[in-house]
């Protein structure tokens, strides 16, 4: 089941939120979306659920426009929105019940999809919602946007707030969901969940700043090197940007990530750094990774 | 003044029981001057707990405990005036001005008019915020809002600060100016603590300490537990300690 966007814009009074974004989702891809808060992620997966409409642009899931086939969209699709939305006032089982009936089957007829999330939070079927904690509520969430068996899977930021070992876990569960032949939009402010994704969009500020699969990002216009140090790598931070052929500098935990502006400065700045007398300073190329190409883009 | 003691909290034998649930479980460990201190731990492992008692807001069940040298019993006031506090989910004031939340923070530590007015002309045009300071805090960008959120938290030039899960959301750029500002603010003598799930931002600590089920599971610097553990980055240290764990509870 694809995802079609064509020139999306989209304004909050005269804000504009989206800018002319395009791009389409294969059937069966898990496609990330990402980037900070305020990018526009939440309002591009409303537009493409049907629940918000474009100024411009078209965006057709599976075929369906989304202003006109908004009937057929939303029976095929599962949402689960950025701010927790469930009925706090009804149980777990309650709720998961009332999603199955509202899209004409039971809870019985899909177990199997929901199974694996659900058995985790079954202890505490009778319990209400409200009373969750932050992560069984993400699961019965999950579970809910499930229960229908939907074709796509519109996930907004479901990882938010959530502890490393449970984000990991819901990682591996979309995998397994994705197998199910479930495409699946998710969208998120952490870089290091996009390796995770088939591929990912990357929005800033409204616009579309690449799409990428992970494994590409080998291609990245400059050579980029990293410094590491005993003393710190703060510490050579001011030293290299006013290196000369130093396009940025900026730290990525205990190293430095520096971009040369060209191939040409390589050799001279290596020159110069190789000078300072730091036995533990360690200096070398290295791949980049998505938050060097997004970092980078932004510039 | 006197110089402050070189460990700047030193914590033996914390406990902090609710009932008969055990938040705090003997936790012993040191936070050394001008640091950064990473402080992790998953949903619900004790963090916020431990850090509310160290902020002089709770008392512990039992334990010694001194922050910037006083007792956490006997001297919550002092410890209060010498520390700073910042967190993602609260910290500056949407229906005030960028100035009026600087005047209200520094006029609540009890600093003086005009020192007041020169330091906040001087931030202001640090942080590039000159033009803005008369802007309520709602209609401002996440990310200056952070920036500025810590520069309050250390306007009265606190011994410590305690940043709880500082920066979470905003763009990469944006993450690594405000990190800038944090080894900016140890080399002016400020000791960092910071609080986080975020295993990206423990990468940029000095040392730190994982806690698990009210316990202190592992206390060294990134890349000491990185090579314990044969692994690339924090977070797969974060996920092997945290599984081991659950399968000992098995």
């Amino acid at each position: 089941m694809s995802v079609i966007l064509s020139d999306i814009s989209k304004s909050y009074d005269r804000v504009s939120a989206l800018d002319r974004i395009s791009f389409s989702a294969e059937s069966g891809e898990l496609f990330g979306v990402i980037g900070p808060d305020g990018a526009g992620k939440s309002t591009l997966f409303r537009i493409i659920a049907s629940l918000l409409v474009p100024d411009k642009g078209t965006c057709r899931v599976s075929g369906y426009d989304v202003v006109t086939g908004y009937r057929e969209i939303r029976r095929m699709i599962g949402y689960m929105p950025g701010r927790f939305s469930l009925y706090m006032d009804l149980t777990v089982e309650e709720n998961l019940a009332f999603y199955a009936r509202v899209f004409g089957t039971t809870i019985r007829a899909n177990f199997d999809l929901v199974r694996e999330v659900y058995s985790q939070i079954e202890p505490f079927r009778k319990r209400l919602a409200g009373k969750l904690s932050g992560g069984m509520k993400q699961k019965l969430e999950l579970s809910c946007a499930l229960i229908h068996r939907p074709r796509l899977l519109i996930l907004d930021e479901p990882t938010t707030g959530v502890d490393a070992v449970s984000r990991r876990e819901f990682w591996e569960l979309l995998g397994r969901i994705r197998r199910e032949g479930i495409t699946i939009l998710v969208s998120t402010p952490y870089m290091d969940e996009a390796v995770l994704c088939d591929r990912v969009a990357m929005i800033h500020r409204g616009n579309l700043l690449d799409i990428t699969a992970p494994e590409e990002l080998k291609e990245y216009n400059y050579p980029l090197y990293s410094l590491r140090s005993k003393r710190g790598a703060y510490a050579y931070l001011d030293k290299i940007r006013n290196l000369e052929g130093c396009r940025s500098a900026w730290l990525f935990g205990d190293e430095l990530h520096v971009t040369i502006s060209s191939t040409d400065e390589v050799e001279g700045i290596c020159r110069e750094v190789s000078r300072w007398a730091d036995a533990s300073l360690v200096w070398k190329p290295i791949p980049a990774g998505i938050e060097d190409r997004f970092i980078e883009l932004m510039q | 003044m006197n110089r402050p003691p070189e460990h700047i909290i030193e914590v033996r034998d914390l406990v902090k029981r609710f009932g008969s649930f055990v938040a705090n479980d003997h936790l012993t460990f040191s936070v050394f001057r001008g640091e950064i201190f990473g402080f992790l731990g998953a949903n619900g492992a004790g963090k916020t707990t431990a850090l509310r008692i160290l902020c002089g807001l709770s008392y512990p069940t039992s334990g010694e405990i001194m922050v910037a040298g006083h007792n956490v019993y006997r001297e919550r006031e002092s410890i209060k005036r010498k520390i700073g506090y910042m967190s993602q989910k609260f910290s500056l004031y949407e229906d005030l001005t960028v100035s009026e939340n600087i005047r209200l923070y520094a006029g609540i530590y009890g600093l003086g008019r005009k020192y007041i007015r020169e330091r906040e002309k001087q931030l202001l045009e640090q942080l590039n915020l000159s033009e803005i300071r008369d802007r309520l805090i709602r209609s401002i960008p996440l990310g200056w809002k952070q920036k500025l959120a810590f520069s309050i938290a250390i306007f009265h030039r606190p011994v410590i600060v305690f940043l709880d899960e500082p920066t979470g959301g905003v763009d990469p750029i944006t993450r690594r100016q405000f990190w800038e500002m944090i080894h900016q603010a140890t080399k002016e003598g400020i000791t960092v603590f910071v609080t986080t799930h975020y295993m990206d931002e423990a990468e940029y600590c000095s040392r730190v300490s994982i806690m698990a089920e009210g316990r202190i599971e592992a206390l060294e610097t990134p890349a000491a537990l990185k090579e314990k553990f044969e692994v690339s980055n924090m977070n797969e240290v974060f996920l092997k300690l945290a599984r081991r764990e659950k399968e000992q509870h098995r």
